[in-house]
């Protein structure tokens, strides 16, 4: 058996929903009742059955919707996938690495056959069965990166390390809550993160980056990252803020359920073979406040995170707009009783 | 000068004299007293081997003290837009021993940096000072266009007319600040437009 594959939209008619499997697999970031910026690295590794942490590239039953949302947002701004010229090795690291890691996860959808350089790659859900020969671009229809981030869940980013610091020189996004790509790209690791508050501050930065720099092959990293997505868009890119920015003014207390999206980012961090680059695969999981009270634990906990949030963060994550509708829902599904620990729901 | 406010934003210098065989001095308008100003800091026939291009402004002012300093060449070309293939193809023909020295308007040292980054020249090895107004270069995130001379907070998008919101937020590959739509969320919220970067 394999997976079932949604039909489903990302825009205009907005029908992506989750399963009720995969509300139970919902990679929930608060692992306690308050939530502040922490290093909260770990080691990637597999993590149990039926979790989104069960194969190190998660395939879900949304792998064929997003995939075509990407396409729509490329034909409409193909900034949105830039590699610079030394960047074109790492993008076969990529390549190679995305593959196997899809074909060891799913065999029943994807399959890599390997005889020396000359490779067959078959992605049965979207209807692909090419040959190529490795490293040879113009073996492919696409640039490595490209072709087979086209075909991955998930924002990428691939990092240059040099000069002791992490160069954003290469990327897939077409996902991203709000950064810009074509604006970002050639900057190192602190520049990028320029914009964000309080962190510089905590010396997060400059912690995170001593981390990633000593990533090894083999030994991939991973962290999370939250914000909240009105609609159920992928594509909240600041290029398109305003087109999705006044979907912001749109909740009220009838409609949170169904508006208001928690957004969640499997952030992890692999070191490449070839280019000693690092890959930074940034997967969004959504999930629509009426899915994610069905589990108790997270609608309490979601209250009190969401209402205690520090006003700065609050504002950084655009939430101003809508959160006193949102907690003033929350509440009411918030008795006081404790919650458990852990990620889980009960 | 412009106040140190995050990481992306670039932080300028004072220009002194640096080791090297070759001296390329980019300037425009008030950026011709930082050179002039280093000048008393060279050693001896220091601009033997320099030379200064200079974006004056209408009236001329600085030109006749920049000629005083003899270098090799001084060009005065109307326009960046007008240099920029010079600039080009000298920094492409350059060899190891040429130094960058920036100076003037933001908008100027960025954009002369971007070509010198398209050479190969680490942004780091640039010498810059910052000179004179504070006016802003920015890209629209929307329609991606470029505004010349921003000194509003908002200010509009001179192609798609957004109001933007000027952020520190800088590309040195673009050579420009971030501008973001600030009222994206209810365009009937028109903040007043205050006159920040002069």
């Amino acid at each position: 058996m394999g997976i079932t594959f949604r039909k489903e939209t990302f825009r205009d008619d907005y029908t992506f929903r989750n399963s009720p499997e995969h509300i139970r697999r919902f990679p929930f970031p608060f692992n306690e009742d308050s939530y502040m910026y922490a290093v909260n690295i770990e080691p990637h590794v597999v993590g149990p059955k039926g979790s989104v942490l069960e194969n190190l590239i998660d395939v879900d039953e949304h792998y064929v919707a997003e995939m075509q949302d990407r396409a729509l947002v490329l034909a409409e701004d193909p900034l949105r996938c830039q590699s610079l010229p030394h960047m074109t090795l790492a993008g076969w690291d990529l390549l190679e690495l995305l593959m196997e890691q899809q074909a060891l996860g799913y065999p029943e959808h994807f399959t890599l056959t390997r005889d020396g350089d000359r490779w067959r790659w078959i992605n049965r859900p979207l209807g692909i069965d090419d040959t190529f020969t490795f490293g040879d671009t113009s073996t492919l229809p696409y640039g490595p990166m490209e072709y087979i981030t086209r075909q991955s869940q998930g924002d990428f980013c691939i990092l240059d390390q040099r000069d002791g610091n992490l160069w954003m020189d290469a990327g897939m996004v077409t996902t991203q809550a709000d950064w810009s790509l074509d604006f970002d790209i050639g900057m190192n690791f602190f520049e990028w993160h320029a914009p964000v508050p309080l962190a510089h501050e905590k010396g997060i930065f400059i912690r995170a980056l001593k981390f990633l720099t000593n990533i090894q092959q083999g030994k991939p990293a991973r962290r999370l990252n939250w914000t909240m997505t009105i609609n159920p868009r992928l594509d909240t890119s600041p290029e398109n803020y305003h087109k999705w920015g006044p979907d912001r003014a749109t909740v009220t207390p009838e409609n949170v359920g169904d508006k208001v999206h928690l957004r969640v980012e499997l952030q992890s961090f692999w070191r490449l073979p070839r280019s000693n680059g690092i890959v930074f695969p940034i997967r969004c999981y959504l999930i629509k406040m009426d899915e994610l009270v069905t589990q108790p634990k997270w609608a309490r906990r979601l209250h009190r995170v969401i209402r205690d949030l520090p006003e700065e963060l609050a504002t950084y994550k655009g939430l101003t707009r809508y959160r006193p509708t949102l907690v003033e829902w929350l509440s009411k599904l918030d008795d006081g009783s404790p919650t458990s620990p852990g990620f889980g729901p009960d | 000068m412009a106040a140190k406010t995050i990481i992306s934003r670039p932080v300028y210098g004072t220009l002194s004299p640096q080791p090297g065989k070759h001296h390329l001095f980019v300037a425009d308008a008030e950026g011709a007293l930082a050179i002039i100003d280093m000048a008393g800091k060279a050693p001896a026939g220091f601009f033997d081997g320099a030379e200064i291009v200079f974006i004056a402004a209408p009236d001329g002012k600085h030109i006749a003290a920049l000629e005083a300093l003899k270098p090799a060449q001084l060009h005065l070309p109307p326009s960046f837009a007008s240099l920029l293939p010079r600039l080009r193809q000298t920094l492409t023909n350059a060899h190891m021993g040429l130094r960058l020295y920036l100076s003037g308007t933001e908008g100027l040292i960025g954009q002369a940096m971007q070509v010198a980054l398209e050479a190969g020249i680490d942004h780091t090895s640039m010498q810059t000072e910052h000179r004179g107004s504070l006016a802003r270069r920015m890209q629209c995130v929307h329609c991606k266009g470029i505004t010349e001379n921003v000194t509003t907070q908002p200010a509009t998008c001179a192609h798609c007319g957004l109001l933007l919101l000027v952020r520190d937020h800088y590309s040195r590959r673009l050579a420009a600040f971030q501008g973001v739509c600030i009222n994206a969320e209810d365009r009937s919220e028109i903040p007043p437009m205050e006159e920040v970067f002069r």
